[in-house]
C-alpha cells in the first residue's frame, strides 16, 4: 500500500463526501426550517440529473444542461411545496414520511412514463476530461477535483448566504422561532417555498453532476437518499456545519472501509473468504459508525439549537 | 444460398404445421417492467412477443405481469397465473433470485418453466427438473469464456464483481478457467454507484487486464468512471456488461472493451437477420441479448406446440427438448440438464454509424455446456 | 353501548374471513391468497402498531424484524429440510410453533438490542436511526452466503401446523387468519392494560409521567420488543405463504409499506392495519392488473389519504378516535 494510493481513497472519500453534502444541506435546511422529512429529496435529485442529460444531448452543451438541472430541479421542489408540502408542515412526522414516500412513488412512475425504461447518456464536458497527475506518480480525475471544488464553494456560499443575507436571517429566525417571524410581518409561506426551492436546487446539481459519472436513471435517487439521511442525522439535524461534517466523515469512512477492511480481514481468514466478508462489513459500516454515535450523542455531533 | 433455401423451407414447414395443430397454448410471461431493471424485462417482453408476431400462430396468448424485480411479488403473479389465468408455460424472468423464488414452485404444480435469462448454478445440477429448460445459458458460461479468452492476451488479472451470488458465480466460473495470476479480487457491494474506490486499486495493482461483472445501472457507473481515471489497464467482461440496453448510457467509454456472449448481432445466419430486422422495424431500436434468449425461448415453444399436445406436459417437454429451431445465435441444443450446449464468442465494443454495438472478434468455446450438467440425474 | 368502530371492526373480520370461502366455492384460489396476504401483512403492521399507534414510536426498520422472522421460519425448514444439524446439533425443525418461538425470541433479542440503543433517542433520529440498524441486517443477509445472500432461500414444502394440512391454501389462510385475530387481541390486550395506558400516557407527555416517578425507558422498550415479536411471526407466516424468503423482505422499502398500512388504515386503532393491509392489497393487484404505472397510481391514492382523509380508513368510516 503506498502513499499515493492512501491519497487517491482519500480524495475518493472527499469526493463522495461533497456530494453528499450537496444532499445533505438541503435536507437539514428544510428540516431546520421548516420541521419537515422530506423522502422525496431523492426525486429532486433524479429530476436533476436527468433534466441536464436531457437539455446536453438536445444542446450539446453540458453546462446548459447543469443550469437546467438547476431550475428544474427547483422549479420542481416549489411546485411540492405548494401543492403538496404546504399542508404538511403542522404534521406529526408519521404524515410526512407517508406523503413522502408517495411523492417517491409518483416521481419515479413518472419519469419512467415520460423518458422510459433504460437509462440516458450524460457525458463529461469536454474542458473536464481526463486525469491530471498527482504527488506520488498517479493521476487523478479531473472531473471529480471539480466536483470537490464546486462542493467547497457551495458551502462556502450557503455558509455566506445564512450568515451575511437578508434571507439568511429570515432563515436563522425561521429555525429558532416560527411563530415569532410570521408575527413580525415576514411572509412566511414564500420564504419557505424559497427555502425548499434552494434546497431542491442543490439536489439538483448534484443529481446533474454525479449524473455524467453514473447511469441516468430512475431510482438513482434512493440509494444516495438513505446516505444523506445517515449524514444529516450525524451531523445533526438542521446544522449546516454537522452536514459538512457528518458528509466528509460519512465520505471517507465509507470509502476508506471498503478499501482498507478487505485487507484487514485478510489477515486473518484466506483471501479467497476476506472479499466477500470484508464486503459485507464494509457495506455496513456507515451504519454501524451512525448507530455508534447516536448511541453517544443522541442529537448527532452538532446539535442544532431546538 | 443452399442454406438459405433450407432455412426458408424450414420455416415454411413450422409455420404450417403449428397452423394444423390448433392446440391453444396460454404462456404467463413474469418480468421487469418498473423500476431499475425494466429496461431488460422490456426487451425481453419485446424478444418474447416478436417471435410470436412473425410465426402468426394464432393459438398462443400471452398474459405479461409486471415483477418489479421483487421476488414476493414475482411469487404471487406465478401463484395466480397459475391458479387464477391457467397458464401452461411460465417463463420471462431476468433475475436470478427472482427465478430461484418462483421456479421449485411452479414446476411443483406441473408447470413447463423456461428460462429467458437467469440460469443459478443451484438449478442445473442435483437439483435440475424435468420441466425447467433454459433457453439462454447458464450462469457460468459467460464468465468461463472470459477466463479462457484471458489465458491468452493477459498475465495478471484484478477481477471485480458484486457481492451476491450471482456475483461469486461469476468470479468462480472465470477462475475455472484462467489459469494465470491474480492481482486482486474484489467484492463491491450490490447497487453501488461509485467505483472511485476500486478503480484506484485497480491502478495499484499492477494487473495488465481487468475483469469486471457489473451488470445493468453498475456497469454503466463503472465504465464512466474507468474512462475518466487515467488508468489504461483494458477490461473484459460477461456480454451482459455490455448489451445493447447498456451501451448508449455508457457512450464511447466502452469502446474497444471485450466481452463474451453466445450471440452478436452481425452473426452471419438467416435466422439472425430475421431477428434483427425484425426487432428494428418492430421497435426502432436494435436488440439486446435478453431480446433474441426471449426471442429464442418463445420459439421453442412454437416449434414444440407443432409436435405435440400442451395437455400431455411429458410429452411436450419432450417436444422442447428436441429443440427444433433455428436460433439467431446458429447452433443450439440442450444438454442433459436442458440447458444450452451452444458456441460461445468474444465481441468488441466498436461504433456502427454513431451507434455503438458489439462486434465478433473471436470463438472462444464450441459446443460448450456446463459444469454442472454431469450432476443432473432427472 | 357498541361504538360503530367496533361494528365496523367485526364487519372487516368477517369479511376478511368470508371472501376466502367465497372465492374457493366459486373457484377463484388466487383471492384466497390473497386474503392470506393480507391477514399476514395485517399481523405484521399489527406487531408495529404497538410501538408507532400506542407508544408513538415511528420505526422506520421493522422489515429487519418481519425478515427475520421470515429467515427464522426458512433456515429452521431447510435444515429439517436438508438433514443437515445447525449450531448444538439442533436439526432445524418443519413445525410451525416451534419456528415462531424461535422467532419470537430473536426477533425479541434483536428488538431488545437496537431498542436500548435506538431509544436514547427520539423523534426524527429515532426514525433514522432504526433505518440504519434495519439496511445494517440487509446488507448483512445480502452478503452472507451460508443462506443464499442476495438470491435467497427456498422453502421446499410448507412447514406443518398441528392437526391440519398446510398445503391447501384455504387451511393455510386459517392458520394466518387466526395468528391475525390472536394478534389483534393481544394488542386490544395491551392497549387496554396498565401498561398500555403507561405507554400511551408517556406517549402524550413524557415529562409528566417522569415526574410521577415513570421511567419511560424501559416502558418503551418493552413495547417495542414486543413490537418486534409480534411482526417477526407475521414474518414466519409471510415466508410459508411464498415458500421463500429473500433479503427484499428487509428493505426499506418494507419498512415503509408497513408504516403505510398503519396510516392508509388508521393510526392507533385496533383494526387499522387490517382495513389498512384490505386496501393496498386490493389497490395493488387490481391496479397492476391494469396498468404497468400502477406504482404511479398507488402514489396519488397514498397521498390523497394523507392530505384528505386523515385518520385513515378507520377514520373515514367511524369517525375521529376516542383518544388522541
Amino acid at each position: 500500500m503506498t502513499f499515493s494510493l492512501v491519497l487517491e481513497q482519500l480524495l475518493n472519500g472527499v469526493q463522495l463526501g461533497v456530494m453528499l453534502f450537496l444532499m445533505a444541506a438541503g435536507l437539514t435546511l428544510i428540516f431546520g426550517v421548516m420541521g419537515l422529512i422530506n423522502l422525496a429529496h431523492g426525486s429532486l435529485y433524479m429530476v436533476g440529473a436527468f433534466a441536464c442529460a436531457v437539455v446536453a444531448a438536445a444542446t450539446g452543451s453540458f453546462w446548459l444542461g447543469l443550469a437546467a438541472s438547476l431550475a428544474f430541479a427547483a422549479a420542481a421542489g416549489a411546485l411540492m411545496e405548494v401543492v403538496v408540502i404546504r399542508r404538511l408542515y403542522g404534521r406529526d412526522h408519521l404524515d410526512q414520511v407517508l406523503a413522502t414516500f408517495a411523492l417517491i412513488l409518483i416521481f419515479s412512475e413518472g419519469t419512467r412514463w415520460v423518458f422510459g425504461s433504460f437509462p440516458l447518456y450524460l457525458d463529461i464536458p469536454q474542458l473536464l476530461q481526463g486525469a491530471v497527475p498527482l504527488p506520488g506518480g498517479t493521476a487523478y480525475p479531473l472531473y471529480r477535483l471539480a466536483i470537490i471544488v464546486t462542493g467547497g464553494l457551495v458551502a462556502i456560499g450557503l455558509t455566506l448566504l445564512i450568515s451575511r443575507t437578508r434571507l439568511g436571517m429570515r432563515i436563522r429566525a425561521g429555525e429558532s422561532d416560527r411563530e415569532m417571524i410570521a408575527a413580525l410581518g415576514v411572509d412566511i409561506r414564500t420564504l419557505y417555498t424559497l427555502v425548499f426551492a434552494l434546497g431542491s436546487a442543490l439536489a439538483g446539481l448534484a443529481g446533474a453532476m454525479v449524473g455524467a459519472l453514473q447511469s441516468v436513471q430512475v431510482g438513482m435517487g434512493e440509494p444516495i437518499l438513505i446516505l444523506a439521511f445517515v449524514v444529516i442525522v450525524i451531523g445533526g439535524i438542521g446544522s449546516i456545519k454537522g452536514a459538512l461534517i457528518g458528509a466528509l466523515l460519512v465520505g471517507v469512512v465509507d470509502t476508506m472501509g471498503r478499501f482498507l477492511l478487505p485487507q484487514i480481514v485478510g489477515l486473518f481468514m484466506s483471501s479467497a473468504q476476506a472479499g466477500p466478508v470484508g464486503g459485507a462489513i464494509a457495506s455496513m459500516l456507515i451504519y454501524l459508525l451512525m448507530a455508534a454515535i447516536l448511541a453517544i450523542k443522541p442529537r448527532g455531533l452538532f446539535p442544532a439549537q431546538a | 444460398m443452399k442454406a438459405i433455401l433450407k432455412a426458408a423451407t424450414m420455416a415454411l414447414a413450422l409455420g404450417s404445421s403449428t397452423l394444423a395443430m390448433a392446440e391453444p397454448i396460454k404462456v404467463g410471461l413474469i418480468t421487469t417492467l418498473s423500476g431499475g431493471g425494466a429496461g431488460l424485462g422490456v426487451d425481453t417482453r419485446d424478444g418474447f412477443m416478436l417471435a410470436i408476431k412473425q410465426s402468426g400462430n394464432k393459438d398462443i396468448t400471452v398474459v405479461t405481469e409486471d415483477d418489479a424485480q421483487k421476488p414476493e411479488l414475482a411469487v404471487q403473479i406465478a401463484d395466480k397465473m397459475i391458479q387464477s389465468d391457467n397458464v401452461d408455460i411460465l417463463t420471462g424472468i431476468v433475475w436470478s433470485n427472482l427465478l430461484m423464488a418462483v421456479v421449485p414452485g411452479a414446476v411443483a404444480q406441473g408447470k413447463l418453466y423456461i428460462s429467458t435469462n437467469a440460469a443459478p448454478a443451484a438449478l442445473a445440477g442435483e437439483k435440475c427438473d424435468p420441466l425447467y429448460f433454459n433457453a439462454a445459458y447458464q450462469n457460468d458460461n459467460l464468465h468461463e469464456a472470459m477466463g479462457e479468452y484471458a489465458n491468452k492476451v493477459y498475465k495478471k488479472m484484478f477481477i471485480m464483481a458484486p457481492n451476491y451470488p450471482a456475483g461469486k458465480d461469476s468470479l468462480t466460473g472465470f477462475k475455472r478457467y484462467y489459469k494465470g495470476e491474480l492481482a486482486k479480487e474484489v467484492y463491491t457491494q450490490v447497487g453501488q454507484t461509485d467505483y472511485a474506490a476500486e478503480i484506484a486499486q485497480i491502478r495499484a495493482s499492477g494487473a495488465d487486464g481487468v475483469f469486471v461483472f457489473l451488470p445493468g445501472g453498475m456497469g454503466i457507473s463503472f465504465m464512466k468512471q474507468y474512462a475518466q481515471s487515467g488508468v489504461k489497464i483494458p477490461v473484459i467482461g460477461p456480454g451482459f456488461s455490455f448489451s445493447q440496453d447498456v451501451l448508449p448510457a455508457i457512450g464511447d467509454a466502452a469502446l474497444g472493451v471485450k466481452a463474451s456472449g453466445q450471440w452478436s448481432k452481425d452473426l452471419d445466419n438467416e435466422a439472425n437477420k430475421k431477428f434483427v430486422a425484425g426487432f428494428q422495424k418492430e421497435y426502432n431500436r436494435l436488440p439486446s441479448l435478453y431480446a433474441l434468449q426471449a426471442y429464442d425461448a418463445a420459439q421453442l415453444i412454437l416449434s414444440a406446440s407443432s409436435k405435440a399436445s400442451i395437455k400431455d406436459v411429458k410429452a411436450f417437454a419432450a417436444a422442447l427438448n428436441k429443440a427444433d429451431i433455428q436460433s439467431p445465435r446458429g447452433k443450439f441444443k440442450f444438454n442433459n440438464n436442458r440447458h444450452p450446449i451452444q458456441d460461445i464468442y468474444v465481441t468488441e465494443v466498436v461504433k456502427e454509424n454513431g451507434t455503438l454495438t458489439n462486434k465478433i472478434v473471436e470463438k472462444v468455446f464450441t459446443d460448450h455446456g456446463d459444469a454442472y450438467a454431469k450432476d443432473c440425474k432427472k | 353501548m357498541i361504538s360503530r368502530e367496533f361494528l365496523i371492526n367485526g364487519v372487516l373480520a368477517l369479511l376478511l374471513l368470508a371472501v376466502p370461502f367465497i372465492a374457493s366455492a366459486v373457484g377463484q384460489p388466487f383471492t384466497i391468497t390473497l386474503a392470506t396476504r393480507i391477514a399476514i401483512l395485517a399481523l405484521a403492521a399489527t406487531g408495529l402498531n404497538i410501538a408507532l399507534g400506542l407508544g408513538g414510536l415511528v420505526s422506520f426498520g421493522h422489515a429487519a424484524f418481519f425478515g427475520v422472522g421470515g429467515y427464522v421460519a426458512g433456515i429452521l425448514s431447510s435444515h429439517a429440510f436438508s438433514g443437515d444439524p445447525m449450531i448444538f446439533g439442533f436439526e432445524g425443525s418443519k413445525q410451525m410453533l416451534l419456528i415462531w418461538l424461535t422467532a419470537a425470541i430473536v426477533a425479541g433479542l434483536l428488538g431488545l438490542l437496537i431498542g436500548v440503543i435506538s431509544l436514547r433517542t427520539s423523534g426524527v433520529y429515532f426514525i433514522m436511526i432504526t433505518l440504519a440498524f434495519a439496511q445494517m441486517v440487509y446488507y448483512f443477509a445480502i452478503s452472507w452466503p451460508a443462506y443464499g445472500g442476495e438470491d435467497g432461500l427456498s422453502i421446499v414444502v410448507r412447514n406443518q401446523f398441528p392437526g391440519v394440512n398446510t398445503m391447501r391454501p384455504l387451511t393455510f389462510f386459517g392458520v394466518a387468519y387466526g395468528a391475525l385475530i390472536v394478534g389483534l387481541g393481544l394488542f386490544a390486550m395491551i392497549r387496554d392494560s396498565r401498561f398500555g395506558a403507561a405507554l400511551q400516557a408517556v406517549r402524550q407527555n413524557e415529562v409528566r409521567v417522569a415526574s410521577v416517578g415513570i421511567s419511560p425507558l424501559p416502558i418503551r422498550l418493552t413495547a417495542f420488543v414486543l413490537s418486534a415479536m409480534m411482526t417477526a411471526l407475521a414474518g414466519c407466516l409471510y415466508a410459508d405463504l411464498n415458500r421463500f424468503v429473500s433479503p427484499s423482505m428487509l428493505s426499506w422499502h418494507m419498512s415503509g409499506e408497513l408504516i403505510v398500512l398503519i396510516i392508509l388504515g388508521g393510526t392507533g386503532r385496533l383494526f387499522g392495519p387490517v382495513a389498512g393491509a384490505m386496501l393496498y392489497v386490493v389497490i395493488e393487484s387490481a391496479l397492476g392488473g391494469i396498468t404497468e404505472r400502477w406504482q404511479f397510481f398507488l402514489g396519488l391514492i397514498l397521498l390523497a389519504t394523507v392530505l384528505f382523509a386523515r385518520g385513515g380508513v378507520i377514520g373515514l368510516l367511524a369517525g375521529k378516535a376516542r383518544h388522541g
